[in-house]
């Protein structure tokens, strides 16, 4: 996970600081974008002439619309990783696992969230029990913040490493029911068809979708490469502080109390010294 | 409320959840990169 440069005192390297600086500064530009240089989604009814449309609130899909899309990616990562788990059993794939299920847990959250509050002023609803992709979303969310609860029910990472990669390979099963609930169950659902699918969309809206596309693809990178550092970290941190105890206590241990502990007397101890 | 004011609590949320949660990533990778030698730091 790239940079050989990293300092003594943080996770930094060279390349994972341009990354931040890139994926805030196209933070910036999104919300520019998002903000001032996009238009408000207002329409004229054709019979009534009535305004109708999301109005200003078309601006929250440039984020939560990409979020999603990323928060299925760390999903799948998580998946793929979990797969590495179980078949290589090394260290990197479990931290990798672990990195992109908190990642795109924090993500789905936020996905629950900014879904909820522009349902809102569109839907006239902050939530409906009833909606299949809510309610798989909502799932969604449930079992991988199980999954974290499950890695996080003791300090050493290993012990539970392979349950944890079975937990991600069923969590994962629900991504093809949130995202194709609006096909399967279109009767059960407030949520629309895929607008990208359907090219309903064009000019600046597209674009500065296709922009959140790319912002959050840099942010979600950021995050995950931060995130398998600490993991990272967290394993050598317990790898260092069992090797020190170990040495500290050989230490503290005299030729004779080892002797004692392995049950070899004085006088076998002093038939093997030349 | 209004449009715009669901809108600002929609980007204020998630840009507040996502700087926290990179705060405390580059936090906590301090306090460990102190813990743990150079030579063990090799991912």
């Amino acid at each position: 996970m790239a940079g050989r440069d990293e300092r003594p005192g943080n996770t930094g390297s060279r390349g994972s600081r341009l990354l931040g600086c890139v994926a805030l500064a196209s933070l910036v530009v999104l919300g520019v974008l998002a903000f001032f240089l996009t238009g408000p989604d207002v329409r004229l009814h054709p019979t009534t002439g009535e305004e109708f449309g999301q109005f200003d609130a078309v601006r929250m899909l440039y984020l939560h619309v990409p979020m999603a899309v990323l928060m299925y990616a760390s999903f799948m990562l998580c998946a793929a990783a979990s797969v590495g788990v179980l078949v290589k059993r090394t260290p990197w794939w479990d931290v990798m696992a672990h990195s992109t299920a908190e990642v795109g847990t924090v993500l789905c959250g936020l996905v629950l969230v900014t879904g909820s509050i522009w349902g809102r002023p569109v839907w006239n609803t902050w939530w409906e029990w009833g909606d299949v992709r809510l309610m798989t979303t909502l799932v969604l969310f449930l079992l991988f913040a199980g999954y974290l609860a499950l890695r996080r029910t003791t300090t050493d990472p290993r012990r539970q490493e392979r349950k944890a990669a079975v937990v991600a390979l069923v969590a994962v099963l629900d991504i093809p029911l949130v995202n194709r609930s609006v096909a399967w169950w279109e009767n059960r659902t407030l949520h629309q068809r895929s607008t990208l699918e359907e090219l309903k969309i064009q000019d600046l809206t597209l674009f500065t979708l296709m922009f959140g596309f790319l912002t959050f693809g840099l942010v979600v990178w950021w995050l995950t490469l931060q995130r398998f550092r600490v993991g990272w970290l967290e394993r050598a941190a317990i790898d260092h502080a069992v090797g020190s105890a170990i040495a500290e206590r050989r230490s503290e241990t005299s030729a004779d109390e080892l002797d004692a502990a392995i049950g070899v007397t004085d006088e076998q101890a002093g038939e093997a010294s030349p | 409320m209004t449009h715009l004011g669901y809108l600002m609590a929609g980007w204020g949320i998630s840009l507040v959840v996502l700087g926290g949660y990179a705060f405390r990533l580059v936090r906590r990778g301090r306090s460990l990169s102190a813990l743990v030698p150079e030579d063990r730091r090799r991912w």
